[in-house]
């Protein structure tokens, strides 16, 4: 039985490395300008874990394999150097490994989530609610209106709850259902929400943020390629969760502007 | 057998670290509260309130007092069993209507809170004081049945066992009071 | 408040007294296992019924409507879904991973391990029994309210857990029972810490120091202390989330909140005090359910080996290790939560160090097969299943602890894939050695070994073919807790989803061999004697099952560490703890 199970154990991590290598269900490539750091983090914790992975498995499945009782009076080894290689190992194989990682990672994730964002990086206003996102553009005048959530009325279109009649900087505010932003600029996007918490997630970008209620949270990002694709909540907010998305469409300079001029004619 | 330590008296020990967790995530609840929205809204302590702090100090006064004087002494001939002075009982009876005194006292602080307009849900300080007082409130009840519980077996004149029921509500009893004292500075400061 | 009274030799005589509110922690052990045993398979049908929803999305399931009304004519609807979700991580979190490895096996084996005659309190050890039954029923009342069970996930972050019913169906009743449950679930665990400690520190028999203590009374007696500190913040978290569903508070609630187009009337709140305050129990939480599988892998493995296991002390501290650092990295649930971000990178470094203890003792344990002569009985594979699947959940975690990492993979099925390999299935694999390695000191019978063998097999092939998948599925994106997966990108995943149902319900049936060995075995197994396993520690001493006062009247005197094994002693290559005879000067090798 023991000998099946070492076969077992082979058979499983070659199989499961086998399929990790192969890419078949992968990362989907791209966009972004600093996707590329989290991507080669990935790949450097891929491949370390990887051989500690293959490795650990096939040394358990090799140990038992070998050191079955097959009555043979064979007298009992204690490993060489007793726990004092494993406490040494552990440390300086898995713990150099941990510093190498924290201390690259942290800097990747200081690029996206710590730094502020550029200056002049376009601002978007993001509402999330059950569930839906609603994004909004603060138009030629370059300001958000003031958002009231006792006015919010999604019959009449108004779901950020603004109020044009009173205040000059929410009229000119451009709300689509849809994320459009020029290719190459510098995006900041303004998160809150309307009711539960939420999550912002475009795995293409490599980034999320999850909304929280009463928190206006900032996530910025640059997109380097002309793409359409979905963003996607992955903070549970009730039954509508699975189907709760909307598009993030990366167009030219020019094509934005028209986008947007679209926008703001509804 | 048994090593000489009480369980009782681990368990005490284990249940003040319990509590005392609790009462940290409460507190550390009441300060990212208040820093979290500026609807905190200050208001005076009842009064009362201080008379309460001293009633539960002057209890555990009469308690370590009722302690101190039990000793085992005047063993029945012949049974090995040693026995209690029944006079001591008055400074636990005393301790024990001290704790109801405190009760009411926390009841009354409570009456003229509403009596202001101040309710669980009218601002998160008026939330938090009822429930840090009402929260060691309950527990200080447990306290009181585990008074009780002395009185028991010091009338049963079973000395050994009355001796670690002692130690034991005795420290817990404490504990009552030194974690009000922490509640009430709280409350003092930040409500 | 009381001690064990020696004069209870005979135990008492009544029904009621002796197997319904029995002070004897061996019945006692017995009905938190009967419990979880329950709670899993209740908690198993809720993750098929996920699983083939998954798959199928529009499967009608044949009898579903007739029970759940819910579901009409038996298809899950996306709330239903997420309630099913709920209670299958509410259910298995605390009613089987916190209750058997440690409420039941802890609670039979502890006392004996130590040469005590029982718990410390078993007054309250039987009130901790009971209170942890009825926040079970309370929990499953919410299948029986009107809307039905929360789905806010075990979980349960606010606002959506906190506002009531406007947030969604089962957030009304449902979300309320659940809180409660779980309120006296806390006061039940903290009932049995209590016990487990003092039993532990008080109740050692003589000559039964703390380093002579069995691996697994260790694990167990670590693991009450993390469940006392763990336990003790979970509580207020549900008495405040309470409050702000029931009392009109806002501890968890902002202001100017529009659901169901309602303006809630709460203000000033905070959602992420939650998500600290239940982190903060939630991470600690994970090691509870870990730590006993490590000490019962521990104690099992010398005596399949026949050789000591590598490094004792340096095993015991690693896991005090462990529990110590559990308290510093909740916020790595929180990297992408909206607390500042580099907070993140802080929680990162203990998160990373974390696994250093860990990666010890999957060495140490690793260095003990080597030179071994090891007996691949039932509870020997589990024990190097629970290595292998260990591992695995182990290294995945290496990813999720990095927040440049976390961003992409958090909130995907890779998160899912991970916990469920270390909790799931690891955590599952300890609880499933000690049962195979108890059984026959707890009934006095031997379970079945053929049967042992396939199940092992058929579950350990399962689970790989279960949780493996769900990294790559994390990998291409795949988002946890979606009721189907409509999104263009996700829909290719879907026939790997498939084959993940098809395994689920193979390994489910798989655990049928379990339960019928389980049951068989308590009625014709093989009679067994006090010490079927040739081991050391005082539990093997006594007769099986053992009387109860667990020694007969008479109290062992310890001579001895658990760790004798691969040495000349009088009744074969081990020595036990409580025999008189000299150590060896020098082990063999």
């Amino acid at each position: 039985m023991g000998k099946l199970f070492a076969i077992v154990v082979t058979i499983i991590t070659i199989v499961s490395t086998g399929i990790f290598l192969s890419h078949i269900w992968w990362m989907p490539p791209d966009f972004s300008l600093l996707g590329a750091g989290i991507d080669h983090q990935m790949m450097e914790t891929m491949v370390t874990s990887g051989v500690l992975f293959v490795v650990a498995q096939l040394v358990l499945a090799g140990f038992v394999w070998r050191f079955a009782d097959n009555n043979d009076n064979r007298k009992i080894k204690i490993f060489p150097g007793g726990a004092t290689p494993m406490v040494v190992g552990a440390i300086i194989l898995v713990g150099a490994e941990i510093l190498a990682l924290t201390l690259v990672g942290s800097k990747i994730w200081a690029s996206i989530y710590v730094a502020p964002a550029d200056p002049h990086a376009l601002k978007i206003d993001v509402q999330a609610e059950q569930f839906a996102y609603y994004f909004r553009y603060p138009g030629p005048d370059g300001k958000f209106g003031t958002l009231h959530p006792d006015l919010i009325d999604a019959s009449t279109g108004n779901f950020f709850g603004l109020d044009p009649a009173h205040d000059t900087a929410a009229r000119d505010d451009i709300v689509a259902a849809t994320l459009a932003v020029p290719v190459n600029t510098p995006i900041q996007l303004e998160l809150h929400a309307k009711d539960v918490s939420h999550a912002f997630y475009v795995p293409e970008l490599r980034i999320q943020q999850d909304f929280v209620p009463g928190l206006v949270i900032p996530l910025h990002f640059t997109a380097i390629r002309l793409t359409k694709s979905e963003i996607v909540c992955t903070q549970l907010c009730g039954l509508g969760h699975y189907n709760m998305r909307a598009y993030l469409e990366v167009l030219s300079a020019d094509d934005f502007k028209k986008w947007l001029n679209e926008q703001s004619g509804q | 057998m048994k090593s000489p330590a009480s369980p009782a008296q681990t368990g005490v020990w284990v249940g003040i670290a319990a509590i005392t967790m609790s009462f940290a995530a409460y507190s550390s609840a009441l300060v990212v509260r208040q820093g979290a929205s500026p609807d905190w809204v200050h208001f005076t302590l009842p009064p009362i309130l201080f008379f309460n702090t001293l009633v539960v100090v002057a209890s555990s006064v009469t308690l370590f007092m009722a302690r101190a004087r039990t000793g085992t002494t005047a063993a029945r001939p012949g049974s090995g069993a040693a026995v209690i002075d029944a006079p001591h009982l008055t400074w636990l009876y005393v301790t024990i209507f001290l704790g109801f005194l405190f009760l009411a006292g926390q009841i009354m602080a409570w009456r003229n809170l509403a009596g202001q307009g101040l309710t669980l849900a009218s601002s998160p300080s008026s939330s938090f004081f009822y429930l840090l007082t009402a929260m060691h409130g309950l527990h200080l009840l447990g306290g009181l049945t585990g008074i009780l519980y002395v009185v028991y077996r010091v009338r049963r004149s079973n000395a050994v066992r009355a001796v670690r029921a002692y130690n034991a509500a005795s420290l817990y009893w404490h504990f009552m009071t030194v974690l009000w004292l922490y509640l009430f500075a709280m409350l003092a400061t930040r409500i | 408040m009381n001690s064990p009274d020696s004069s209870h030799a005979a135990g008492p005589q009544g029904f009621w007294r002796k197997y319904v509110f029995s002070l004897d922690h061996k019945v006692i052990g017995r009905q938190y296992l009967d419990l979880s045993l329950v709670a899993v398979t209740t908690g198993m049908i809720l993750s098929w019924l996920m699983r083939l929803h998954l798959g199928w999305p529009a499967l009608s399931i044949p009898g579903l409507g007739a029970i759940a009304p819910e579901a009409t004519g038996g298809i899950i609807t996306p709330e239903y879904y997420l309630s099913l979700m709920t209670m299958h991580g509410t259910i298995m979190v605390f009613f089987v991973l916190t209750t058997a490895p440690f409420a039941g096996l802890g609670n039979f084996i502890l006392p004996i391990q130590i040469g005590a005659e029982d718990m410390a309190f078993p007054r309250f050890n039987m009130m901790s029994f009971w209170v942890t039954f009825v926040a079970f029923i309370v929990l499953v009342s919410a299948f029986f309210v009107p809307e039905g069970p929360p789905l806010s996930g075990w979980t349960a972050y606010a606002p959506l857990s906190a506002v009531g019913k406007d947030a969604g169906p089962g957030q009304g009743w449902g979300q309320t029972l659940w809180v409660i449950s779980i309120g006296i679930f806390c006061i039940a665990q903290l009932l049995g810490s209590l016990n487990f400690i003092a039993t532990t520190l008080d109740l050692r028999t003589k000559g039964m120091s703390l380093a002579r203590m069995p691996f697994s009374t260790w694990a167990w007696f670590i693991t009450s202390i993390i469940g006392l500190i763990a336990f003790s913040v979970l509580l207020p978290a549900c008495v405040l989330l309470l409050l702000d569903r029931v009392a009109g508070t806002s501890f968890f609630i902002p202001a100017g909140l529009v659901i169901s187009d309602r303006l809630q009337p709460h203000a000033g709140g905070s959602p992420l005090l939650w998500q600290h305050l239940f982190w903060f129990f939630g991470h600690p939480e994970v090691y509870i359910a870990i730590l006993p599988g490590f000490g019962i892998v521990s104690h099992i493995l010398p005596a399949v080996t026949r050789k000591p296991l590598l490094g004792p002390r340096v095993l015991i501290a690693c896991m005090i290790a462990i529990a110590f650092l559990s308290y510093t990295v909740w916020g790595h649930h929180m990297f992408m939560s909206g607390m500042n971000p580099f907070s993140a990178t802080v929680f990162s470094v203990p998160t990373l160090i974390i696994t250093i203890p860990a990666a010890i003792t999957t060495l140490l344990w690793i260095g003990t097969l080597y030179g071994a002569r090891m007996r691949y009985n039932t509870a020997a594979l589990f024990c190097l299943g629970f290595i292998s699947v260990f591992v695995s959940g182990g290294i995945s975690g290496f990813f999720l602890a990095q927040p440049a990492i976390d961003s992409y993979l958090h909130g995907t099925y890779f998160v899912v894939g991970h916990f469920h390999f270390v909790m799931g299935v690891a955590s599952m694999f300890g609880i499933f050695a000690g049962v195979y390695f108890w059984f026959p000191k707890m009934f006095g019978r031997m379970m079945n070994e053929t049967l042992g063998k396939w199940h092992f097999i058929l579950t350990f092939i399962g689970v790989y073919c279960i949780f493996m998948p769900m990294h790559w599925l994390g990998l291409a994106g795949n988002v946890r807790r979606y009721s189907a997966f409509t999104d263009d990108y996700m829909k290719g995943s879907i026939p790997l989803h498939r084959f993940i149902t098809v395994a689920a319900l193979f390994t489910g049936a798989a655990q049928l061999i379990f339960f019928y060995n389980l049951f068989r075995s308590r009625f014709r197994g093989e009679i067994a004697p006090a010490n079927p396993w040739q081991a050391t520690s005082l539990e093997w001493t006594t007769s099986s099952p053992p009387p109860h006062d667990n020694f007969g009247g008479h109290h062992p005197v310890v001579y001895h560490g658990p760790n004798e094994y691969g040495v000349a002693g009088k009744d074969g290559d081990y020595i036990m703890q409580n025999s008189p005879e000299p150590e060896p000067v020098a082990a063999a090798s």
